[in-house]
C-alpha cells in the first residue's frame, strides 16, 4: 500500500501543477473575450496528441504495476513464501533491454538530426535486442520450470511468472507500435516531424519499461526486501 | 476588438487545427456499425448499456419476488437468488452506469461541449466500444453455460467464488473475470480518447476555465477510472489464475467437502484491497459525470449562472483526489487495525465536505432563479433530494462503529441504492430528456415525460425509504431465506411485499419512458436547434442532429464561460458562448 501512496502522490503533484498553471484559480466569468489567457508563449507549439496520450497510459501502466508491486510485498508477508532461485539469465536480459533503450535513445537523436540511414541502423538494433529479451525471458521461465518451481506450488513463484508475464506483455505491444514505426521509416527519404514523434514515443515508452524492469528485478532477486520491510512496519 | 485582449507575448492557437483527419464513412455498414463517428459510438454505447440494464432489472425483480414471497415462485432457488444478486449488482455497477455515463455521454457531449470535431482518435474510439460490447456478450454468455452464472456476489470475494459450493463456479466465474478484464481494456482505450480530446482538442477561446461542468465531471471521471480500474484488472487476472492454474495469490489453505484443496496461505484480504481500490473511486466515477450533468440542468432551466462555478470545478477534483484514499470503509468488517479504520473513517467522512459544498451550490443556483418545470428540471430536483438522503446514510455508514452493526443488513442495500443507484439513473434520465432534441431534432413528450418522473421518482423512495427501516430492524442482506427468526417481526414481511409490488410497478413504468423515447422519434415537436436557449458550445451547432465534424465549414471560437443566463443588459436571456462580443457588453 506504500507502493501506491507513493505512485498517487507522485501523480496527484504532477496533476495539482499542472491544473494550476491552466488556470484553475481564474474566474471564468469575469473574463471575456476570445483568448482570455494563453499561457503558451509565442511560437512554442502544442505537444501533439499522440504524446499526451502515451503520457497518460505510461500513468495507467504504472499504476499497474505499482498495484501488482504493492501485491507482491503485501503477500510476500506470509509464512508460506518462498522465493524461486534467480536465473542467471536475467542479468543478461537485463543488459538486452538496456541496450535496446540506449539504441532507440540514439535513433531519437538520429531523427532529430535527420539521419535516415542511422534512424534505421537503430530501430532495428532496439527492436533486435528487445526480440532476444523476450526470449531470454522465456529462457529464464523454462528453467524455472524444469527445476520444478511451478506457479501453483508456491505463491512467490507466481508472482515471478505473474510480473515477468505482464512486463513482457507490455513489451510485446511496443514492438508491435515499433514495427510500424520501423516500416514507416523504412520507406521514408527523408526525416519528416510526424516520424520523430513516432520514435520519440518509441523512445520514451521503452525508458519506462526498463524502468519497471529495473525496480521488478530488485524486488525479484530481494533487493527491495528493506522496503518490503518498512511497508509492514508503516502498516503495523 | 477581441484581438485587443490577447497579451503581445502570447499567440494564440490556430482556428482551425489541421492535423484532425475526419474519418469519412463510405458504406453503410461502415456508417452505423463500424463507426468512427463519436457521436454514433455514444448511441451504440447507451443502447448497450441500457439494454443490459433492462436485464439487471428484471433480475433485481427475481430478487425482491424471493425476498418476499419466499418460496412461492418455484424457479427461484437458492442458486438462481444468488446468481440474480451478482449479476444485478455487476451489470448495474459497471456494464450500466459506466458505460453510459463515459462511453455513452462521454462520447456525444465532449467534443460538442468544447468544440471539437471528433474524438481525438476515433479508430481507437470505435475499437473501445466493441470491446465493450464483446464483453457483455462474454459476461451474458455465462447463462449459457453448464452451471449458469456465477452467484459469488459482485464482490466476487474469494475463497468463494471459485470453490464449489458457490454457483457457476465451473464457467460462471471464468466468464466473469473473461469479461471483466475485456471491459478494462476497453475502456482504457475510451477513457484514454476522452482525457486526451478534453486535453488537446479544446476550440480557440475554450479555456479550462470556461468548460461545462458536464465536461470536467465526466473528465474527472475519465481520469480517476483510468487510475482505478487497473486495482480490479490486477485482482481479475489474479483471482482467474488462482481459479485456472491452482495458484494461490488469494486462497489460504482449506479444506473442500472432507479434500484437503492444493492452495496454501493466500490472502482474501488482498482482493477485498485491489477490490475496493477499484470499487470506492467507482462510486464516484459515476457520480462526478452525474454531479456535472445535473450543474448544467439546473443552471439552464432555472435561468441562472450555476452559483460558485469555480468551488464545483475545485470540488471535482477534491473528491476524485480524495475517492482514491477512502477504500478501506468498505472493509471495515474485515477485522483490519484500528487505525487503519480510523484513516479510513476521517477520509470518508472528509469527502462530505466537498460534497456538501456542491449541494449548497445547486440549491444557491435554484435560490431566487426563474426555474422552469419542465421534465429534465424535475429530475434533476428529484437527484437532489434522493442525493442527499443516500449522502446522508453514507456518514453513518462511514463510522466504523456504526457501520460494524448495520454492514450485513439491508441498511446499507438502502443507502448505496439511495446514493448510487437512483440518483445516477434519475440523472440519466433527465440528460437524455435534456439533450434529445440534440440528438434526434425532436423533442420528448412533456406530459408522459412529468408521469414518468413522477411515478420513477416516488416509485423509488417508496422501495427504498422503508428498507432502512428494515435495516435498522437487523434483516440481513444477502440472505436467500430468513426462516423462523425471532427478531424480525411480522410487520416486516408485509413492508417486503409492498417493496415488492412497487418495484414491480416502478419497473414496469419504465416502459411510458420507452414508448416516449421510440414515438417522439417520429412524432415529436421539431426542436429547432436550441430548445432550452442554453448558452453552451453543443446547441450553436449549425445542424441538428449535428452533422459529421459537428461544425460544418469553421470551427466555432468561444468568448465566454458556459452560464450566461440572465446577463443584464443583454439582448436575450442567455448568452451563447461562442456569440461575439458587443462594444460596451458588460461582463456576464
Amino acid at each position: 500500500m506504500s507502493v501506491m501512496g507513493l505512485f498517487f502522490i507522485f501523480i496527484f503533484t504532477v496533476a495539482i501543477l499542472w491544473l494550476a498553471r491552466q488556470g484553475v484559480m481564474e474566474s471564468p466569468w469575469l473574463e471575456e473575450g476570445e483568448v482570455a489567457h494563453y499561457r503558451r508563449a509565442a511560437g512554442a507549439e502544442p505537444p501533439p496528441a499522440t504524446k499526451v496520450a502515451l503520457a497518460i497510459f505510461l500513468a495507467v501502466a504504472g499504476c499497474l504495476f505499482s498495484l501488482l508491486a504493492a501485491a507482491f510485498f503485501m503477500r510476500g508477508d506470509a509464512p508460506d513464501w518462498q522465493m524461486p532461485p534467480i536465473p542467471g539469465v536475467l542479468w543478461f536480459n537485463t543488459f538486452l533491454l538496456a541496450a535496446s533503450s540506449v539504441a532507440l535513445q540514439a535513433a531519437l537523436v538520429a531523427a532529430r538530426r535527420a539521419d535516415v540511414e542511422r534512424v534505421k541502423t537503430a530501430l532495428l538494433i532496439g527492436a533486435a535486442t528487445a526480440g532476444f529479451f523476450l526470449i531470454g525471458q522465456m529462457w529464464a521461465w523454462r528453467e524455472l520450470i524444469e527445476l520444478k518451481f511451478f506457479a501453483s506450488s508456491n505463491a512467490a513463484n507466481a508472482f515471478f511468472y505473474l510480473l515477468t508475464g505482464v512486463h513482457a506483455l507490455h513489451l510485446v505491444g511496443g514492438l508491435v507500435a515499433l514495427a510500424r514505426t520501423t516500416d514507416k521509416v523504412r520507406n521514408a527519404t527523408r526525416i519528416t516531424k510526424e516520424l520523430t514523434t513516432s520514435v520519440e514515443l518509441c523512445a520514451i515508452y521503452w525508458h519506462f519499461l526498463l524502468f519497471v524492469w529495473l525496480l521488478m528485478f530488485a524486488m525479484l532477486i530481494g533487493w527491495a526486501d528493506g522496503f518490503g520491510v518498512i511497508c509492514r512496519r508503516l502498516l503495523s | 476588438m477581441t484581438d485587443a485582449s490577447v497579451p503581445q507575448n502570447v499567440a494564440p492557437p490556430p482556428a482551425e487545427v489541421e492535423d484532425v483527419e475526419l474519418y469519412h464513412a463510405h458504406s453503410w455498414i461502415t456508417k452505423y456499425v463500424f463507426c468512427q463517428d463519436a457521436k454514433v459510438i455514444a448511441i451504440q454505447y447507451a443502447g448497450t448499456a441500457i439494454t443490459v440494464g433492462i436485464l439487471a432489472l428484471v433480475l433485481s425483480w427475481v430478487i425482491r419476488l424471493q425476498l418476499a414471497f419466499p418460496g412461492a415462485i418455484p424457479f427461484i432457488d437458492a442458486q438462481v437468488y444468488y446468481q440474480s444478486v451478482t449479476m444485478h449488482g455487476m451489470i448495474m455497477v459497471v456494464y450500466m452506469l459506466t458505460a453510459i455515463f463515459l462511453g455513452g455521454f462521454g462520447n456525444y457531449l465532449i467534443p460538442l461541449m468544447v468544440g471539437a470535431r471528433d474524438m481525438v482518435f476515433p479508430y481507437v474510439n470505435m475499437l473501445s466500444y466493441w470491446v465493450y460490447l464483446i464483453a457483455t456478450l462474454v459476461l451474458v454468455a455465462s447463462y449459457f453455460f453448464p452451471g449458469g452464472p456465477t452467484g459469488a456476489g459482485w464482490t466476487l470475494y474469494p475463497p468463494q467464488s471459485i470453490l464449489t459450493g458457490t454457483p457457476g463456479h465451473e464457467w460462471g466465474i471464468i466468464l466473469m473475470l473473461a469479461s471483466l478484464i475485456l471491459f478494462i481494456i476497453g475502456f482504457t482505450m475510451g477513457g484514454l480518447n476522452y482525457v486526451v480530446t478534453v486535453l488537446q482538442a479544446r476550440t480557440r477561446g475554450m479555456t479550462l476555465m470556461r468548460m461545462p461542468l458536464t465536461v470536467w465531471g465526466i473528465f474527472a471521471a475519465a481520469v480517476m477510472a483510468l487510475l482505478a480500474f487497473p486495482g480490479l484488472f490486477v485482482a481479475c487476472v489474479m483471482l482467474l489464475l488462482d481459479r485456472t492454474l491452482g495458484t494461490s495469490f488469494f486462497v489460504p489453505s482449506i479444506v473442500e467437502l472432507g479434500e484437503h484443496k492444493e492452495y496454501v496461505g493466500g490472502s482474501p484480504i488482498l482482493f477485498q484491497h485491489l477490490f475496493w481500490f477499484f470499487g470506492h473511486p467507482e462510486v464516484y466515477i459515476v457520480a462526478l459525470p452525474a454531479f456535472g450533468i445535473v450543474s448544467d440542468l439546473i443552471s439552464v432551466h432555472a435561468r441562472k449562472n450555476i452559483f460558485g462555478y469555480r468551488m464545483m470545478v475545485w470540488a471535482i477534483i477534491a473528491i476524485g483526489v480524495l475517492s482514491m484514499v477512502v477504500w478501506g470503509h468498505h472493509m471495515y468488517v474485515s477485522g483490519m487495525d484500528p487505525w487503519f479504520g480510523f484513516f479510513f473513517a476521517v477520509t470518508t467522512l472528509a469527502i462530505a465536505v466537498p460534497t456538501a459544498l456542491k449541494v449548497y451550490n445547486w440549491v444557491l443556483t435554484l435560490w431566487h432563479a426563474d426555474i422552469h418545470f419542465t421534465t429534465p428540471m424535475l429530475f434533476a430536483l428529484g437527484f437532489l433530494v434522493t442525493f442527499v438522503n443516500g449522502g446522508i446514510t453514507g456518514l453513518y455508514l462511514g463510522n466504523v462503529i456504526v457501520d460494524v452493526p448495520l454492514s450485513a443488513t439491508l441498511f446499507v442495500v438502502a443507502h448505496f441504492h439511495m446514493v448510487m443507484g437512483i440518483a445516477p439513473v434519475l440523472v440519466i434520465f433527465g440528460a437524455i430528456y435534456h439533450w434529445y432534441p440534440k440528438i434526434t431534432g425532436r423533442m420528448m413528450d412533456e406530459r408522459l415525460g412529468k408521469i414518468h418522473f413522477w411515478i420513477t421518482f416516488l416509485g423509488a423512495y417508496a422501495i427504498f425509504f422503508p428498507m432502512h427501516y428494515l435495516g435498522v430492524l437487523g434483516m440481513p442482506r444477502r440472505f436467500y431465506e430468513m426462516g423462523e427468526t425471532a427478531f424480525v417481526p411480522a410487520s416486516a414481511t408485509t413492508l417486503n411485499i409492498f417493496i415488492t409490488i412497487t418495484a414491480l410497478a416502478v419497473g414496469f413504468a419504465q416502459s411510458i419512458f420507452f414508448y416516449n423515447l421510440f414515438k417522439s422519434l417520429k412524432y415529436g415537436a421539431p426542436a429547432g436547434g436550441n430548445p432550452w436557449r442554453a448558452a453552451s458550445l453543443e446547441w450553436q451547432t449549425p445542424e441538428t442532429p449535428p452533422g459529421h465534424g459537428n461544425w460544418g465549414k469553421q470551427l466555432p471560437v468561444v468568448y465566454r464561460w458556459p452560464y450566461g443566463y440572465s446577463v443584464p443588459g443583454a439582448p436575450e436571456d442567455y448568452l451563447p458562448q461562442n456569440a461575439p462580443p458587443v462594444r460596451g457588453e458588460r461582463s456576464p
